[in-house]
């Protein structure tokens, strides 16, 4: 049976036997055996002879996942998720880290909200890092402690769930979070051009009578922050871009030298718009045909309804092809929690977001079998990627604490609400079956979920 | 043992669809359109005979229109009624909105008072999908936000049929706010299934995005007319001009909306049809709404009929 454990338990020490060792920092890929002794990686010989060995054969060891955007929803929104599920669904998933995101109720806007939710997370199943908010409520108008909250380890700023409208205040968060370091974490989207409409703009918005938004409504604040970028000298961070257009801003941006990184979603690289219809191949395989007729059981489903919304099969990708060549730095979830009467609505009132901490690897993993995505260029871009730029890079050298997962890349496993650590099931993903089960999760050394690596759990 | 009056119909059997609802016209095939249509000329003639059917005898029909609307809830609730079945108007703006109950809580409370068909009326896109997934209630869509309104489309494309003699190969041109028109929507759905051309027309805004397999997307109004066997105008909502649609009324009808003169270049005599409720002189002149071209009234009529073939073939 699967346990989960804690960060705060006593170091673990064992040996994994016959595993293939991915560490994306220097390209390794070979089988070897991996050892953990109070903790910390060390070499085999170092390991006490009482020491457990598991049998890893067949399972890939890789740096421990980082997620950039997680939702955790304490405070406030409980009935979806606590830092104790939440961190259970990351260990879940295979993630060491996740970076708890600021719009709860209240919102993560003073230092004190923030180290609230720092001490909660002290027994936590992952570690959390605490994004606070840019502006007071996030109403998009004063600016938060930004000074105090750098100080004490906000590993970023953010007003996600709306991008910052005004472009004067957004220059000022820039312009003061400069000096400091840290970075500015935009949700880009123009709130008026996206106002009103619950799903991406083209044939399936089209066919459902639903406003389409549009991708001006991303790419316009895109360019507007990267503009304001590189005249604050500002670390510029863009989460979940959702188009072709607004990589490729990027693209330029990095190749100006100018300190931008992005992030996209699981969702946005493999789901597409006509998931709205009722549509359930991934970008990869799927072709230009809606379902006609529209199934009742799935058209217009709650589930779909994220924010920004799943994109054109072309921009999925293109948001593929910018994760395979580095321009988008990391995948990262925006894990979404919502309960089942926030999304059992039509479909334009459901709460906006899906799950995503333990669907992560199993979709990326199937863009790889797709040959979208190389292995190691996948655990890269959930690993070492979004941990470099939280200042956690951590990577499989011994002496260092050990962020470590073993998973089996071609076990499958049905996605159901009974499945998932999470408190809550919002994703379409339920039902199908995809690759990819973690086996042992381990957090600055602590075992925090382990399944059938006896005697681990 | 049949009903006499059930036995006075000589619409092939077996009267019914495979479909539990009646969701969108996307759902049914060539055939089961064409037996709608039949079966609602037949209603159409019962009903000038005056004779009273039973098909629906025992049946709690729920009217739910969570937006305004007489004419399709005063259509749905003859048909109902002329099929026998005890009809019930539910206030759902007045119930369940405001005091913000949600949409499924409403359906599954209105489910335990025994009503068994729903025809539900709702301003968002997809309420109806949402309503038959999640209740044992029939649902049948009577008009949900800019998605679909399948009755409505029957019913054009009866009165079209009965004014061309049939659909196979016509031209049929729709003008006006294609974008939020949940008839436009459904009427290409169900012409173009029946072997028909459609031909949109509108400002760039409300037309982009619809050109497919027997669509056609004329920004200019004369050459969408140019030989066509019938006009559908579609109502402008008045206040969506302000979301820049269009600049002006005058604009728009100078650009889309139709005249005598325009109309010369139709085929000669194509009828004019319009959803309702028309706005004279924007989108057509008065001349043309009340002249011998215009089928306004004969859909209105053509609306009981086919409500009565579709309540009657979801029910069998």
């Amino acid at each position: 049976m699967a346990r989960f454990g804690s960060i705060a338990d006593d170091g673990a020490t064992f040996v994994l036997e016959g595993c293939r060792v991915i560490d994306p920092v220097d390209g390794a890929d070979a089988p070897r055996d991996l050892a953990v002794v109070q903790g910390r990686l060390a070499s085999v010989d170092a390991a006490p002879s009482d020491a457990p060995r598991i049998d890893a054969s067949g399972l890939v060891a890789a740096p421990a996942f980082c997620d950039l955007h997680t939702h955790l929803r304490q405070p406030g929104g409980e009935a979806a998720e606590t830092i104790a599920s939440g961190t259970r669904a990351a260990a879940h998933g295979g993630y060491a880290t996740v970076c708890a995101m600021p719009n709860t109720d209240p919102p993560l806007d003073e230092p004190a909200r923030v180290a609230w939710v720092q001490s909660c997370a002290a027994d936590a199943a992952a570690r959390v890092r605490v994004v606070a908010a840019a502006t007071v409520g996030r109403a998009g108008e004063r600016l938060t402690a930004l000074g105090e909250l750098a100080d004490i380890g906000v590993v970023g700023v953010s007003d996600d769930g709306n991008g910052i409208g005004s472009a004067r205040v957004a220059r000022s968060v820039m312009g003061y979070l400069a000096p400091l370091g840290v970075p500015l974490i935009e949700h880009a989207e123009d709130p008026e051009l996206a106002a009103g409409a619950p799903m991406r703009g083209g044939p399936t918005a089209t066919r459902l009578g639903l406003a389409g938004w549009p991708a001006s409504a991303e790419l316009t604040m895109v360019e507007r922050d990267i503009a304001l970028a590189a005249e604050t000298g500002a670390r510029l961070h863009l989460t979940h871009l959702s188009t072709a257009a607004a990589v490729d801003a990027v693209r330029r941006a990095k190749a100006r030298g100018l300190p931008v990184t992005c992030d996209v979603t699981p969702h946005h690289l493999a789901l597409t718009a006509a998931w709205v219809a009722g549509d359930r191949r991934f970008a990869w395989d799927a072709d230009d045909e809606l379902p006609d007729p529209l199934d009742p059981q799935l058209a217009y489903d709650g589930s779909c309804r994220v924010n920004p919304p799943l994109p054109s099969r072309a921009d999925a990708l293109a948001l593929l092809a910018g994760v395979a060549d580095g321009t988008v730095d990391a995948i990262a979830t925006d894990h979404a929690p919502h309960p089942p009467e926030r999304k059992t609505v039509e479909f334009a009132n459901a709460a906006p977001g899906m799950i995503g901490l333990e669907t992560a690897l199993p979709i990326g993993l199937a863009a790889v079998a797709a040959g979208k995505l190389e292995l190691t260029r996948l655990l890269e871009a959930l690993s070492m990627g979004p941990a470099g730029l939280i200042g956690e890079g951590r990577s499989l050298r011994h002496g260092e604490p050990a962020d470590l997962v073993l998973f089996d890349p071609h076990g499958t496993w049905r996605i159901t609400p009974d499945a998932l650590a999470s408190a809550s099931s919002n994703t379409p993903l339920l039902g199908l079956e995809l690759p990819g089960v973690i086996r042992l999760t381990v957090a600055s050394g602590r075992v925090t979920y382990a399944n059938e690596v006896a005697p681990l759990g | 043992m049949l009903h006499p009056a059930q036995a006075a119909l000589s619409v092939d059997a077996p009267l019914h669809w495979h479909a539990r609802h009646l969701l969108d016209v996307d759902q049914l095939d060539r055939d089961e359109i064409v037996r709608c249509l039949d079966l609602a000329a037949e209603m159409r003639d019962v009903r000038k005979r005056g004779e009273r059917l039973e098909h629906l005898s025992g049946e709690l029909v729920g009217l739910a229109f969570a937006e305004p609307s007489t004419r399709t809830r005063v259509s749905f609730e003859i048909a109902a009624t002329s099929l026998g079945a005890q009809v019930v108007d539910l206030p759902m703006a007045a119930s369940s909105s405001t005091k913000g109950e949600s949409l499924v809580d409403t359906l599954l409370t209105l489910q335990r008072t025994g009503i068994t068909t729903l025809v539900l009326r709702h301003g968002a896109s997809g309420a109806p999908y949402l309503a038959a997934r999640t209740t044992g209630l029939r649902i049948l869509n009577a008009g949900d936000g800019t998605h679909a309104h399948p009755t409505q489309a029957l019913l054009d494309a009866l009165t079209l049929r009965d004014a061309l003699g049939g659909l196979e190969a016509a031209v049929v041109v729709i003008v006006g706010d294609i974008g939020h028109s949940r008839v436009a929507r459904s009427d290409m759905l169900l012409l173009t299934r029946l072997g028909a051309t459609v031909r949109l027309s509108g400002p760039p805004a409300w037309t982009a995005g619809f050109a497919r397999a027997g669509v056609e997307v004329h920004l200019d109004l004369d050459d969408a007319l140019d030989g066509a066997d019938a006009v559908m105008a579609l109502r402008v909502q008045l206040e969506r001009n302000a979301a820049g649609g269009v600049p002006s009324l005058r604009e728009y009808t100078a650009r889309w909306g139709l005249d005598e003169g325009r109309m010369a270049r139709a085929r000669p005599g194509a009828p004019i049809l319009h959803p309702g409720p028309t706005n004279e002189g924007v989108e057509l002149t008065a001349t043309l709404a009340a002249g011998p071209r215009s089928l306004i009234g004969r859909q209105v009529t053509n609306g009981v009929a086919v409500r009565m073939a579709v309540l009657s073939l979801l029910a069998h």
